[in-house]
């Protein structure tokens, strides 16, 4: 007898189920999952990774140690990581290569650092495309890289987390950190824009 | 598995949908900490997580939203670890509550190997039924390593609640031009890839 087609419950019953399941396993305390928001919320921001290049682009010493261990200068910091993000990497673009960060088998992120992944980072177009068709990708995203730049891709398939330092824009050369890293965009972090001050 | 998260280099996608439009949904912080509290209290580990992921259905997988792929995993993983039953679960929404697949079988870590900065690795051939790391476009092709990290649990043991050995991943370089001849733009893939997926490849 075939089965009657039933439709799907409603995501907000589903999620309610499983909150349930858990309350009754005594896994989810009190108060979790505001306390759990709240602090992924306020922690876990683009400002991290935004002053750690600030820094970096007016430190020479700093940004040497950021280059050599991402994770050391980021808790130098007072940033912090999960428990399976074991190690940060930090890619340099120069005016000659631009690094771009992917998860091509799910959407890895190292979110304590550049903030919760964007929407279109876990889009499955990008997920599928921009290891194999980089230039294009960006160019249809707004940024058309010199033919002259290499491309490189790094697909987050282990449990290596990556940030990327953005060139600095030549017209912010001089200025205070707080206000340099008040430019640094998440999408710059992981490599699909470049920064320019130039434009409206 | 070679199923249908393993997305890179898939032919067929369109315009990436960026930027983002602002976008709230109330109940996708639930499960953001759901999965955390999941994780916590060692119900599960992040590689079974992500297994779960992996083995939904590809219709469900690619139509679900993000954090309906999270939920999905996490419903799975508390039916498969006894803490709730699967009509329970049922019972306690109004229609259907999909979960991901069967879990196949899991396996250990190869022997280790040494591999150096600088030394030309290829990918195994290998067809794994179980969670593996390995992106489909770089199984049997031949790239540099260009970096060690520190060692990882393996996940394909992981995943399985099998010892997991820890070994190091390589940061390997390929060249797109390897990968898809012919059908690619010129760039430099680098993939994070487990000791125990590479052999090495004889000098000439």
């Amino acid at each position: 007898m075939a089965e009657k087609a039933t439709s799907t419950a409603p995501i907000e019953q589903r999620a309610a189920a499983v909150e349930m399941v858990l309350r009754r396993h005594d896994m989810l305390p009190d108060g979790f999952v505001d306390d759990f928001t709240e602090h992924a919320d306020d922690a876990w921001v683009t400002a991290n990774g935004a002053q750690m290049v600030a820094r970096a682009w007016t430190d020479p010493a700093f940004r040497a140690r950021m280059l050599a261990d991402g994770t050391g200068a980021a808790r130098d910091m007072g940033f912090e990581f999960p428990e399976h993000h074991r190690h940060l990497v930090v890619l340099e673009n120069t005016p000659d290569v631009h690094n771009v960060i992917v998860c091509t088998l799910c959407s890895c992120t190292a979110y304590t650092i550049i903030g919760a992944a964007p929407g279109w980072y876990k889009d499955l177009d990008y997920r599928a495309r921009v290891v194999r068709q980089s230039r294009t990708v960006l160019g249809e995203m707004g940024l058309d890289l010199p033919a002259s730049t290499e491309i490189r891709v790094w697909d987050t398939t282990a449990d290596t987390r990556y940030m990327v330092l953005p060139l600095q824009p030549p017209a912010t050369e001089g200025w205070p950190v707080d206000k340099l890293a008040a430019i640094v965009t998440q999408d710059a972090l992981i490599g699909a824009a470049r920064l320019d001050v130039t434009k409206g | 598995m070679d199923s249908l998260h393993d997305l890179g280099g898939k032919q067929g996608f369109g315009r990436v949908n960026y930027p983002d439009a602002p976008h709230e949904e109330t109940w996708e912080p639930l499960v953001r900490a759901l999965t955390a509290a999941g994780i916590r209290n060692h119900v599960f580990n992040m590689d079974e997580w992500r297994h779960a992921i992996e083995r939904m259905a590809p219709k469900h997988y690619l139509t679900a939203p993000y954090f309906e792929r999270h939920l999905t995993a996490v419903a799975t993983l508390l039916v498969e670890k006894g803490l709730v039953t699967r009509e329970a679960l049922q019972a306690m929404v109004e229609g259907g509550f999909p979960l991901a697949g069967p879990i196949g079988p899991g396996r250990l870590a190869a022997p280790p190997q040494d591999f150096a900065i600088g030394d030309r690795v290829r990918v195994k051939n290998e067809y794994v039924p179980g969670h593996v790391r390995m992106p489909g476009y770089i199984r049997g092709k031949t790239g540099v390593v260009v970096g060690v990290t520190p060692p990882y649990p393996f996940p394909d043991a992981a995943a399985h609640n099998m010892q997991a050995t820890m070994e190091p991943t390589y940061d390997v370089r390929f060249r797109s031009r390897d990968l898809w001849p012919d059908s690619c733009d010129d760039a430099l893939n680098h993939v994070g890839v487990f000791q125990s997926y590479l052999e090495k490849v004889a000098e000439d």
